[in-house]
């Protein structure tokens, strides 16, 4: 990349951002603009990041993760079938431009929802998938346990990230001091950690214990028991546009609803014989709610037999990374998902 | 050479003259085309303005620079007026426009030293100088600035921590940054400098008229004296907590792109000094040197003010790019101007009032450069046509 490349890519983000509905970028969308230009482009855009668990491309350069099944189910409730998504990284700082700017279609990179992203930035938010918090990883070799211990040390963090605000908050409540280093690139921002030009860097724990694989020796960090916000990880689209919105929230549901009734890849084909009508329904075994809806009736069946229902994709992808379902699990057994009903 | 002087005395005049001709020629054969294509123009504006307002409507964005006043709630690592969290956007972009000016004088300053250096290096006749100079020049301006940044600042962090890191008189070297010991002043600069400027006035006065010796000497162990009794103290960087606190710090980012960007364009400069060396005729250095003239005043005297005509328009534009390539600085995470704008626009969601910060202080910036080299160019190339 050449030197006035990176000027021009930092530029452009900003620029990019700038002209949001200027000319026909499909801008700031109304109601219907996004799919339009999906069904017409034939594949779905979505902005991710690099976290192994949530977002990791294999040695094939095949995406993999928690986030990008929901890529997926999306492509399969869009077009009826998987793999009509084309993934791409970008960094904490561009992407949420990017998105405004038209280059994606939705952002499934772990973004969380804020108040002043909704109001301020012109951005919606499907359903939350993951409740997460800002953790602190911590070299060992300062001799740190707790965050309070952290008055004075140097701290790494990710430029256009809710941490940026959030590390900044916590020591003005506490009264301590920091110092920030505020790396944009990704590589960057672990290789301050492992050089020890920081003592810490902060992000989302989801984050933060998925980037703790790639460091050369792991062993050497421990990550703080303090979670220093609420970090609501949902998927983000442009305002204005509540027909993208509504497909991206039920097809988030529908991985949750099955959930509850049980519903698995495995014995999906068995739920097809049920007698309850909701699930009747919900399969397409009773066409007429997808049918006035205008959806395919068998969009929610394809999505749990190709990528599964939410626990499914919880423990495919997240838990080998050793996450317990926490709060990520349904009501109904004591965690925070929630599917309205079906009908 | 003759005829640059015949038109340099009537400059002024004719290209005046030049220009309204220009204006009349453009304007004259289709003067209502002429209005027609302007009002398009502005009607495409007008409407391009329209649809952004409207876009911004709909994502419930307000335009309007009222972000300014409110609190930005992010803190950032190098400042040097003071800033922490909750102060207003303005004063954080204020922060990161220092940071900027701060590098990019540093680097143009430096980077002409270096490169000058290295031009005349490269000339003086020695086979081996010359391959050096070759060798740097032809390496480093084949490289890629990023990845230049990258090798120095894993270089910067890679030196020990804090803990481990060597120090001598003071001096720290280490990967948080390069410490050094600074004076500071307990009851303030004010009196203590007033008080050393009259003992030096004073020394002055005596040597001038009154013809003393070892004033200088005395001069100075008095100055000593008052700063000592004033309360001026060397503030001497020492280990505390995690960090080396006190003294002067110069941060790994910072020193990293400050050499990334000094190293990559001396070699353009370089190159520029060498070419306006080359640039005056072998004819002239000979005859300097038939007068006698040592080497040293051939080039200062006869050589340089010569070249300069060259070598002053080109390392314009070579400042104008360094200054430009500075905002590489965010991908390593020195707090300069376009970085803090960005921060701003993702937590305002002013993209478009960023943007005109930027470009606006670029172009202000780049302006500034370019006249203050534009008067020293004056100078240097009409001096020359005034001798003759
Ligand atoms: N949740 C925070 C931070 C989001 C974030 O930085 N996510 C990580 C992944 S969980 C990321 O995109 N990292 C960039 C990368 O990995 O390339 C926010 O919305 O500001």
């Amino acid at each position: 990349m050449s030197s006035s490349g990176i000027f021009t890519r930092s530029l452009r983000a900003l620029t990019a951002a700038a002209v949001i509905g200027a000319a026909a970028i499909p801008g700031i969308a109304s109601a219907g603009d996004t799919l339009d230009a999906i069904k017409e482009r034939g594949v779905i855009k979505v902005g991710v990041g690099t976290t192994p668990g949530f977002f990791s491309p294999d040695s094939d350069g095949k995406w993999q993760g928690f986030f990008i099944d929901y890529g997926r189910a999306l492509s399969i409730a869009v077009f009826g079938e998987d793999g009509k998504v084309e993934f791409t990284n970008s960094s904490p700082q561009q992407r949420l431009p990017a998105l405004q700017a038209g280059e994606f279609d939705i952002l499934l990179s772990g973004v969380t929802v804020t108040i002043n992203r909704a109001f301020n930035l012109g951005f919606h938010f499907g359903p939350t998938v993951f409740y997460d918090g800002q953790g602190i990883l911590v070299r060992k070799d300062i001799g740190v346990t707790t965050a309070a211990e952290l008055d004075g040390a140097t701290i790494g963090v990710q430029s256009g990230t809710t941490g940026e605000l959030n590390i900044a908050d916590f020591f003005r409540k506490t009264g301590h001091n920091f110092t920030p280093v505020t790396i944009e690139d990704t590589s960057e921002f672990i290789a301050a950690l492992e050089s020890g030009r920081v003592d810490a860097i902060t992000q989302d724990s989801s984050d933060l214990v998925g980037k703790l694989q790639q460091l050369k020796e792991p062993d050497n960090y421990i990550l703080l028991p303090e979670r220093l916000s609420k970090e609501p990880l949902a998927p983000a689209i442009r305002a204005g546009d509540d027909q993208w919105l509504e497909i991206v929230n039920w097809t988030v549901y529908a991985t949750i609803q099955a959930e509850e009734w049980g519903i698995t890849s495995a014995n999906v084909d068995e739920f097809l014989k049920s007698e309850d009508p909701a699930i009747q329904r919900f399969l397409g075994v009773d066409p007429s709610l997808a049918e006035a809806i205008g959806f395919q009736p068998d969009w929610a069946y394809k999505i749990i037999r190709t990528v599964g229902n939410y626990g499914e994709i919880y423990e495919r992808n997240l838990s080998p990374l050793g996450w317990k379902r926490g709060y990520n699990d349904i009501w109904t057994n004591g965690g925070l998902l929630y599917s309205p009903p079906f009908r | 050479m003759k005829l640059s002087r015949h038109t340099a005395g009537r400059g002024a005049i004719s290209g005046q003259r030049r220009g309204i001709s220009a204006l009349v020629s453009w304007w004259d054969p289709r003067p209502f085309t002429q209005l027609f294509v302007i009002a398009l123009i502005l009607a495409a504006l007008w409407l391009l303005g329209q649809n952004i307002l409207a876009a911004l409507a709909r994502a419930g964005i307000s335009p309007g620079f009222a972000f300014l006043g409110r609190a930005a709630n992010f803190q950032i690592g190098e400042a040097v007026i003071p800033f922490s969290a909750g102060d207003t956007y303005l004063r954080a972009i204020g922060v990161g426009l220092i940071n900027t000016l701060r590098v990019a004088l540093a680097g143009c300053v430096l980077a002409a030293l270096l490169g000058t250096a290295l031009g005349v290096l490269g000339l003086m006749g020695n086979p081996l100088l010359t391959r050096l100079v070759r060798i740097y020049v032809e390496v480093i301006r084949n490289t890629p600035l990023l990845l230049q940044l990258f090798f120095w600042i894993a270089l910067a962090r890679n030196l020990p921590g804090p803990k481990q890191a060597p120090h001598l008189g003071g001096v720290w070297l280490s990967n948080r940054g390069i410490f050094v010991p600074a004076p500071v002043a307990e009851n303030g600069w004010a009196l203590p400098l007033a008080l050393t400027a009259l003992v030096f006035l004073a020394a002055f006065a005596l040597r001038r008229f009154g013809g003393l010796r070892y004033v200088w000497t005395g001069a100075f162990v008095a100055s000593a004296g008052i700063l000592w009794a004033s309360g001026i103290s060397l503030d001497i960087p020492s280990l505390q907590g995690f960090n080396i606190r006190g003294g002067l710090s110069l941060s790994p980012e910072f020193a990293a792109l400050l050499l990334a960007l000094v190293v990559k364009f001396s070699a353009a400069i370089a190159e520029i000094v060498r070419a306006g060396i080359l640039s005056v005729p072998e004819g002239q250095r000979e005859a300097a040197r038939a007068m006698g003239l040592s080497e040293w005043h051939i080039m200062r005297l006869v050589v340089l003010p010569q070249a300069l005509r060259v070598i002053v328009p080109l390392t314009t534009s070579v400042f104008l790019d360094l200054a430009k390539d500075s905002s590489l600085a965010v991908a390593i995470g020195y707090p300069d101007l376009v970085s803090i704008l960005n921060t701003t626009a993702n937590t305002t969601g002013q993209a478009i009032e960023a943007v005109l910060i930027m470009a606006g202080s670029f172009v202000i910036l780049n302006l500034s450069v370019a006249f203050l080299m534009n008067r020293y160019n004056a100078r240097v190339a009409l001096r020359g046509e005034h001798r003759r």
